[in-house]
Order: C-alpha cells, then sequence, then structure tokens
C-alpha cells in the first residue's frame, strides 16, 4: 500500500470513529463545539503520529513480555508534552478540554495503532498510518461537534447567527450520544455495502 | 453527611458514565448480557477504589513534596496498569469461575478510562460537598472512587437489560449495532439528567 493510501484510509475506510468504533470517550466529551471537537482531534493526532513512530523505531528492541506498558509509558510521556505545551501556549482550550487532555493515554485508538500498525512496520509508514487516523478522527470529531453546536447554541465555528438561541440539550450530555448515533446510522446508510 | 452528598453525587446527579463520558468503551462493549456486566462492574469497583487510593498517597507524599506533578500522567497509568495486572493474578487464583466469565476484559479495565479519570479528578479538581468547596480528602476520595464505580454499574447493568431487549427487536439496518445503542444511551442519559439540581 503507498503511503497516500496509508492516510486516505484512515478518513473512511478505518475511520476510528464510525468505523472502528474506538475512543469513544473524547469523542462524545469534547465535542459540544466543531472548536473543541478539532483541538481534540488535533491534539490526539500529534500524539498518534509521534507515538506511532517511536515505537516502531524501537519495536525491535522492547521485549514482547512488555510492550504494552512501553507503549503507554510511550504514549504518556508525549501526552504530558501535549499538555504542557497547551497549559502554555492554549490555556483556554486546556481549560474546556480539561481532563480529557491526560486521558488521551488510555484512549484506545492510540495503543491500538501501535499493537495493530506501528510494531511490525517502518517509522514513515507508521507515521503515515498515525497521520491517516488522525485526521479521520479529527474529521468526525469536527463533524460532531459542528451539528452539536449548530443545533444546540445556534452557531458554526463560534460565529452566533441565531443570538445564543438552540435546542440546549444537543450541548448536554444526552445530545452527544442521540449525535452520534444518528451520524452513526447516517454513516452506515450511506457506505451501505461499500466498506 | 458529606458521605452521603458524595454518593448520591457520584451515582446518580453525575453519573461518570451518562453525564462526564468516561468509561464509553466498557458501556458499549461488555453490555451484551447483564451477567457480564454485573462481573466488569464490580472488578471496576475494586480496581478504581485500590488504584484512587494509591494514586492519592503518590500525589501528597511522594509527587507534591518532590515538585514532580507535571509526572502525574506517567505515573498514574503505570499504577493502574500494575493494579489491574495484581488483580488479575489474584482473581485467576480464587476465583477462576469470574476469571473465565471475564476473559479478556481484565487487563482492558487499563485502557478503561473511567478509572483513570476519577483518580486524575480527585486530586485536580475542587469539589463542594456539604458547604465547603475543597480538595477531597483520602476518605473522600476513597468514597467518591466507590461511588463512581457504583454508578458505572448501575449505567452499564440497566443497558444490558435494556440491550438484551434490543437483541430481539427489529432494528432499521443502519441503527443495528452501535447506533440504536448509543440513541438508548442518549434517552437514559436524559433520564438520568432529572436528577440533577439534586446534589
Amino acid at each position: 500500500m503507498s503511503r497516500i493510501d496509508l492516510i486516505k484510509k484512515g478518513l473512511i475506510k478505518d475511520n476510528p470513529t464510525f468505523v472502528l468504533v474506538l475512543g469513544m470517550c473524547p469523542t462524545l466529551g469534547t465535542t459540544t463545539s466543531a472548536l473543541n471537537g478539532m483541538g481534540m482531534g488535533l491534539a490526539t493526532l500529534v500524539v498518534l503520529t509521534l507515538s506511532n513512530m517511536v515505537i516502531s523505531a524501537l519495536a525491535k528492541y522492547i521485549p514482547d513480555k512488555v510492550r504494552i506498558p512501553s507503549y503507554i509509558v510511550i504514549i504518556s510521556a508525549f501526552v504530558t508534552i501535549i499538555q504542557l505545551l497547551m497549559q502554555a501556549y492554549l490555556p483556554s482550550l486546556y481549560e474546556t478540554l480539561g481532563l480529557f487532555i491526560p486521558l488521551i493515554v488510555v484512549n484506545c485508538i492510540v495503543l491500538g495503532r501501535a499493537e495493530a500498525f506501528a510494531n511490525k512496520n517502518t517509522v514513515l509508514d507508521s507515521a503515515c498510518d498515525g497521520l491517516g487516523i488522525g485526521l479521520g478522527f479529527t474529521l468526525s470529531l469536527t463533524i460532531i461537534g459542528l451539528v452539536r453546536e449548530l443545533l444546540g447554541s445556534g452557531s458554526l465555528f463560534g460565529w452566533s447567527f441565531t443570538g445564543g438561541d438552540g435546542i440546549l440539550v444537543f450541548v448536554l450530555a444526552p445530545g452527544a450520544f442521540l449525535v452520534l448515533g444518528l451520524l452513526m446510522a447516517l454513516f452506515n446508510k450511506l457506505t451501505q455495502g461499500r466498506i | 453527611m458529606t458521605i452521603l452528598l458524595i454518593l448520591v453525587s457520584a451515582i446518580f446527579v453525575n453519573n461518570i458514565v451518562l453525564s462526564q463520558f468516561l468509561g464509553i468503551c466498557p458501556f458499549l462493549g461488555v453490555s451484551k448480557q447483564v451477567n457480564t456486566a454485573v462481573g466488569m462492574s464490580l472488578a471496576v469497583t475494586f480496581v478504581m477504589a485500590l488504584a484512587t487510593c494509591v494514586t492519592w498517597l503518590l500525589q501528597y507524599y511522594v509527587l507534591m513534596p518532590l515538585n514532580m506533578v507535571y509526572m502525574q500522567t506517567v505515573t498514574f497509568i503505570l499504577v493502574i496498569a500494575g493494579l489491574v495486572q495484581m488483580v488479575e493474578i489474584i482473581l485467576k487464583k480464587i476465583s477462576p469461575a469470574l476469571y473465565q466469565s471475564l476473559g479478556i476484559f481484565l487487563p482492558l479495565i487499563t485502557t478503561n478510562c473511567a478509572v483513570l479519570g476519577v483518580a486524575l479528578m480527585v486530586v485536580q479538581k475542587q469539589f463542594t460537598f456539604g458547604g465547603e468547596t475543597h480538595m477531597l480528602n483520602l476518605g473522600e476520595s476513597v468514597v467518591f472512587a466507590i461511588a463512581s464505580a457504583i454508578g458505572f454499574g448501575l449505567a452499564i447493568t440497566l443497558f444490558a437489560a435494556i440491550r438484551e431487549q434490543l437483541e430481539v427487536s427489529d432494528v432499521p439496518k443502519p441503527f443495528k449495532g452501535i447506533p440504536i445503542a448509543l440513541i438508548t444511551a442518549g434517552i437514559m442519559a436524559l433520564a438520568f439528567m432529572g436528577f440533577s439540581g439534586m446534589v
């Protein structure tokens, strides 16, 4: 598979949210607006790409028995770096995403890619894979955030056109489940038989 | 009184699954049968209480005196991974039946974000229980962890009961599987919103 294909497959065919159904906690918890969803997606993308690269580079030297704890340490190191950078340069986004930034460590997408792809492929391929899956995740989170923001607070990327009126429930917890369920059904309908 | 407030708040009002979105993976994955759901929630309760206790002590007696709070995430996840491994070994010895039925789900507790989430929450956030806003002490933290786990158990068990019914009902094709489960969870979350404002 060429590297372009590796990046492309994460967007639709292996979309982490709608096809693999992984990393549901941040997907539901941070998508109160399109920008928040996108911020979370991008943070995960950076961690995923970097940890994929390091893990594939070190795969030969990590004994098989302790590979999962080793992967977790590598991943949590990158998460800590992102956490400190966001705290310093994007304090308001950091404040909104809150707990979900350190929780990237336990995002099953990151560990899943390490185990399923990075530990048996080259560094560059793993970087492309991480980039693709990360972009797919960012795309889904942005779409979910967009729908919830549009219905819940009547705005798009923070640009309000209803003067703040909206169906509040879509910003609250139940709306997250409902919107994701409906979008997933729509995705199934559109891709029926083609994946 | 504070204990009671923590219990009500963590189980019903701020249910960890339905209003905080932590532990969604096992919530969707292990909730097809009531039996496994109950087993899973017992394992989670045990790990969560133990993990919160250990991480609380680490935070206040190791990380803070040494000015190493930035190592929080790394330390906590390692402690949790170790504890899960230990619980697995103990369970294999004393209750092979439960070990069999939980099977692959036990190692999954490591990546159950509810466990790490609660451990981080009690050392990062201030809570208001019974008037004063304060950081939770060790006892309160453990109670909070157990209550959160009970909330997780409650949500996952109720959800499993509904999903057993869903198995036999006629669901439109695009909604089959996860989408209808998410919509069911959404309706459950709506019901749980009825508790808000209680504490």
